[in-house]
């Protein structure tokens, strides 16, 4: 499986870095990057449970068979962690998204203890949503 | 009190030197003599309660009896007016269905106020679903403290409990419960205190206050988790029937009908939390060894401190009264609680970041979540200097 340079790029960004601080303040960059979500699409059926900040993913058909991605927190350090998920699966088709462990792609960027993916930040739960909604374009039911 | 000791009488610090522990609003740390207490009672004399023939149960009796007699003496009650149950939320829950179900009808008023744990809300909500009963509250002002003019107000002829906390886990606002006991006494109405945020740092005299029930958790007065204390006065708990039905309860039983013990063991039904009884006698004397007033001195130090050094933040709004009770609550511009307590965890630092169970005031605060820090007698003017350092590294990353 090749992974997306923005993802690869900030990978090997991240691993350059020593000191935790600087590590968090490139995650937080990302999520201020993150392409906007907007508030309409913020709804109970976009929310994911099992965050205790508050996280939405929402996910609609894209060219070639890929799926377009947009999503949000209010809390910073979550929203980098969303952008860091997307970075991975955007734009990419929904077999290519499910051959994917986002878990094991964060486990390998060297975080700190509170970005590492058995911790609840939540991103077990949206590498999960975003698992679902490929099955769901799979099915057609997208 | 030297808090420096203090710490010396919890393992915790020694198995991890570098732990700011500041969320004791949720649950506090054990000192040694709790550990080795639930450790001999496991260990040396474990045996049932209230029913061996031989001797290490009645060894067993006593010692569980003796907790219930230090229990009583800590709160300045009876000690057949001790009831041991899971915990606070257990306590409200039995005051409700047992005392709420036999006295209460359809549209009695049941006042609580806008500061309350969801477990002094929920329990209310779920009998007004059974029988009908109206919840009103009491709404708080923008310091963070009861509106008292307004619950001059609510407290009414039709008002049968008023059932309140005495410190808000959230703000750390102390009520002044003397003033919404002589509202509520007037028109006849009965009394609940929530003390799960009051018993471990304050002197609690449940005859000075003179209110019908008041309940604590053992978790939080730094004894074991699943054991907690309700006080009623001796009177009304003896007009109630039992909440839960089994064994140790009872009289006498037959296939037709059951005749019940008088209060305490009413409400003690099945084999209790014989462990975490002793358990919690350990933790009773471990306070009064330090002394409640000397406990109350030094978090008060702690807390004008850690409000000093939040103000320092011009980002930092600091919420609640000035002069509240074992917790400071805070937001801060444009950065989340949960964005707060994850970083102060990097530096070993456990706060509380959400919304305390107490989702209703966060409507009231206007804010989804806040940053909480809480004391305990191991706490130290150094921790809170850390704190200080800390939170200059929050700014300086969400800058």
């Amino acid at each position: 499986m090749i992974l997306p340079t923005q993802f690869t790029a900030l990978r090997d960004e991240l691993l350059l870095l020593d000191d935790w601080e600087d590590k968090y303040r490139a995650i937080i960059d990302l999520g201020r990057a993150l392409e906007p979500m907007s508030p309409a699409l913020k709804t109970a059926a976009t929310k994911v449970p099992g965050c205790s900040s508050q996280v939405w993913v929402y996910a609609q058909p894209h060219e070639h068979g890929g799926l377009h991605f947009t999503g949000d927190s209010d809390a910073h350090i979550v929203k980098g962690l969303v952008a860091l998920l997307l970075s991975l699966i955007q734009n990419r088709t929904p077999d290519d998204i499910l051959a994917l462990d986002p878990r094991a792609e964060l486990a390998s960027l060297g975080l700190a203890s509170h970005l590492s993916p058995t911790r609840t930040n939540g991103f077990a739960a949206m590498a999960e949503r975003v698992r679902a909604l490929a099955r769901q374009a799979q099915q057609g039911a997208l | 009190m030297s808090s420096r000791s203090a710490r010396l009488d919890f393992p915790v610090f020694s198995a991890n030197p570098k732990l700011v522990y500041l969320d004791n609003g949720a649950t506090a740390q054990k000192p040694i003599s709790v550990i080795d207490a639930i450790a001999r009672a496991y260990a040396i004399d474990y045996a049932t309660v209230h029913r061996g023939v031989y001797a290490r149960s009645q060894h067993m009796t006593e010692a569980y009896e003796a907790a219930r007699v230090a229990v009583a003496k800590f709160i300045n009650a009876d000690e057949k007016e001790i009831i041991f149950v899971r915990g606070a939320t257990e306590a409200i829950n039995l005051v409700a269905q047992s005392w709420g179900r036999t006295f209460l009808k359809a549209g009695d008023e049941v006042v609580l106020t806008e500061l309350e744990h969801h477990s002094n809300i929920v329990p209310w909500q779920l009998l007004r679903d059974q029988i009908g009963i109206v919840l009103k509250f009491i709404p708080i002002n923008g310091e963070g403290d009861l509106d008292y003019d307004a619950a001059k107000q609510i407290i009414s002829e039709g008002t049968r409990l008023v059932s309140i906390a005495h410190v808000s886990n959230v703000l750390g606002t102390v009520i002044d419960l003397p003033r919404i006991f002589s509202m509520a006494k007037a028109v006849g109405a009965k009394t609940f205190v929530d003390g799960c945020q009051s018993a471990p740092r304050m002197v609690i005299d449940v005859k000075a206050l003179d209110c019908d029930f008041y309940t604590f958790s053992g978790h939080k007065l730094y004894g074991p988790t699943g054991i907690g204390v309700l006080y009623g006065k001796y009177d009304v708990l003896a007009t109630m029937p039992p909440y839960h039905g089994g064994g140790a309860m009872i009289e006498t039983v037959s296939f037709e009908r059951s005749t019940f013990l008088p209060p305490p063991l009413r409400f003690e039904a099945g084999t209790p939390h014989i462990v975490g009884v002793l358990g919690l006698h350990a933790a009773v004397d471990y306070v009064c060894e330090i002394g409640m007033a000397n406990i109350a001195k030094h978090e008060a130090h702690l807390l004008a401190k850690t409000r000093d050094t939040l103000r320092l933040f011009n980002s930092v709004r600091v919420l609640g009264p000035e002069h509240g009770s074992g917790a400071v609550s805070f937001v801060m511009e444009c950065v989340h609680p949960h964005d707060i307590g994850t970083i102060l965890d990097e530096d070993s630092i456990n706060i509380r970041a959400g919304h305390h169970c107490a989702q209703p005031l966060m409507d009231v605060l206007g804010v989804p979540a806040t940053a909480r820090v809480s004391f305990g007698v191991y706490n130290t003017a150094d921790d809170i200097d850390r704190l200080g350092s800390a939170m200059e590294k929050v700014v300086r990353i969400f800058r």
